[in-house]
């Protein structure tokens, strides 16, 4: 009996050994796969479709650099919109008065269900549709501060924003233990106060990683801001990209303009990782 | 009997006729300075679960009143009412003859006179230790930050962590963070403090600490309430012991008749089971425990916040 079950085990490979066949195949595919591509690939020809030298000076002439700071500022404003109209709803979600719940559940899945450009394509014609009406702008002597475009991108992207912050920050306010409230009320706090010292800066302490990964997706979806018509000064990476590509038949402006969006978020989920790795440290 | 008494800030108030739930007519409040804590007929239920069942009891000025009792007899909800962090349900209770349960009352202000030790510390985990015991002097009491500083310190000191006003709450103990929320609470300079199990979440090693702290604040003459299971304590610091069970107070009178000659079989029985765990009693309460609405069924266990 016991010869029968030792011969039988012998003769199948044993469970590590077939793990290390299985790895040795997936490296050959690999190998093969890099082969197959450093010998029918034209270095060339790539390089000249997606990194062309002379276009990339060219971007650098006609203002990439502003480009590239037009979608900080796209982005940064929209962000702080959103943030600040993301914690009045959470705030709202969380009060006792039952429609400020309704109206701000019904905010979030509005605008969470939507897509963003739609809003954005909305916002860009209120100014059309809508005669007598205008966003608002910042002049400061000669220097405009801030322009319609921008009011109107920042309040677009930004009301996208805030129905998905207002989500994390209901769910940041509502991981601070029930202690905190009644510790703070315990010493003599009004609701209002032991919620904005005590409870709110808790809570936003465990939503900046999920807000930050929310600033990373409004960076790329000021990309859709391609759509507006927008004058030279205005322009972000990605209708900067698209333009130049269009103009010259090739892909290098637009996959320049993607590696500058790699700048702005390879660092901040670089960040939020760390955040993460912070907190998690902290627990133990 | 007086119809009105006045205030220590001069204004003269009425007394009011109260009926309790027994029919009882009585002239509250009493009126009287040395009586701190007066609590008529407490009421309290959590929907259909009636947790105190008629609580009629003072506190007065200087007393330490330990409060003792099964899990879910409704001591924790007792003292959570005494400072409004729940509503009673009816019943009327006076905080230095002001009706905290008067919805015109300003019941943040009288909060300030009325220290609270939490079970599970409630620190501020984002403020440091002497941070913890400034907010309230500079928010509440609107006091300018190095006077505010100079108490908290003082108060750490009292409590024997003069040198961990930096430190933020994760870097404590458990005992060190207990200590440092009664220091918190001292820095308000209240007239009175509550304890709601303050040892009941520390590691055996670290009860010590915290109860001679309390020790030296009863011996300073502090009015303190304190819901314990720390019967040594009781009988040793306390002036008056008050055994509840079911939602009623079963019996209360000086330690050395509560605690050391029993009256009550519900105490008697209670107390055999707390002072020797590991012998077997069959009672009427060990067959049929009530349910638990706040205490937290792992309380012997070592549990954190943070």
């Amino acid at each position: 009996m016991s010869d029968v079950t030792t011969t039988a085990v012998r003769r199948k490979l044993s469970p590590r050994k077939k793990a290390w066949v299985a790895q040795g195949v997936q490296y050959a595919i690999l190998v093969a796969v890099v082969i197959l591509a450093v010998i029918n690939i034209n270095g060339q020809q790539v390089v000249n479709t997606f990194l062309r030298a002379d276009l990339i000076e060219s971007m650098l002439g006609w203002g990439l650099a502003h480009a590239f700071l037009n979608t900080i500022v796209y982005t940064v404003g929209a962000f702080i919109f959103g943030l600040l109209l993301g914690t009045v709803l959470a705030m709202m979600k969380l009060s006792s008065v039952g429609p400020y719940r309704w109206i701000s559940n019904t905010y979030t899945e509005f605008f969470r269900g939507i897509p963003a450009l739609i809003v954005l394509m909305c916002f860009s014609l209120i100014g059309v549709a809508l005669p007598g009406f205008e966003f608002p702008s910042v002049t400061l002597g000669e220097f405009q501060l801030v322009s319609v475009k921008m009011s109107t991108v920042w309040m677009a992207l930004g009301m996208v924003s805030a129905a998905y912050m207002s989500e994390t920050i209901r769910a940041g306010i509502q991981a601070v233990p029930k202690g905190q409230m009644e510790a703070a009320r315990a010493l003599g706090m009004p609701s209002g106060m032991a919620m904005f010292r005590i409870v709110l800066p808790q809570a936003f302490r465990i939503v900046i990683p999920p807000l930050t990964n929310e600033l990373i997706l409004l960076t790329k979806d000021s990309s859709l801001i391609y759509m507006m018509g927008l004058a030279a000064g205005e322009y972000e990476l990605t209708k900067f990209g698209r333009d130049l590509a269009n103009s010259h038949a090739n892909i290098t402006p637009l996959f320049v303009a993607g590696l500058l969006y790699l700048i702005i978020t390879l660092p901040l989920s670089a960040l939020v990782r760390w955040m993460e790795r912070r907190s998690d440290a902290g627990k133990k | 009997m007086t119809e009105t008494f006045t205030l220590p800030n001069g204004l003269v108030m009425p007394r009011t006729e109260f009926t309790t739930s027994a029919g009882e007519k009585l002239l509250v409040p009493s009126g009287d300075r040395e009586e701190e804590v007066q609590i008529y007929d407490l009421h309290k239920s959590f929907g259909t679960l009636e947790v105190l069942k008629g609580i009629t009891t003072k506190v007065n000025r200087g007393e330490v009143v330990c409060v003792i009792g099964p899990s879910g007899s409704g001591k924790s909800t007792l003292l959570r009412c005494v400072n409004l962090l729940e509503q009673p349900t009816s019943g009327r209770i006076f905080i230095l003859n002001r009706e905290i349960t008067d919805p015109d009352e300003d019941i943040d202000e009288i909060r300030t006179m009325m220290g609270m030790v939490f079970q599970q510390f409630n620190l501020f985990p984002h403020l440091t230790a002497l941070q913890n015991c400034t907010i309230g002097l500079i928010r509440v009491k609107k006091m300018d930050r190095e006077q505010a500083r100079a108490i908290a310190q003082e108060n750490l000191e009292k409590v024997g962590l003069g040198d961990r006003g930096g430190s933020f709450p994760a870097q404590l103990s458990g005992g060190q963070q207990q200590r440092v929320a009664i220091a918190r609470a001292l820095s308000m300079d209240p007239e009175m403090i509550l304890f709601d199990e303050p040892t009941s979440a520390l590691d055996p090693e670290l009860v010590g600490d915290v109860l001679s702290v309390m020790r030296d604040l009863a011996e300073g003459g502090m009015t303190m309430m304190v819901v314990t299971h720390e019967m040594a304590f009781a009988r040793e610091v306390a002036n008056r012991v008050i055994f509840m069970d079911g939602g009623v107070i079963v019996e209360e009178g000086p330690p050395d008749s509560v605690i050391g000659d029993p009256q009550h079989p519900r105490t008697r029985e209670f107390l055999a089971r707390v002072l020797d765990p590991t012998h077997h009693h069959e009672g009427p309460s060990a067959a049929a425990p009530e349910p638990q609405p706040h205490s937290n069924p792992n309380r012997r266990k070592r549990s954190r916040l943070f």
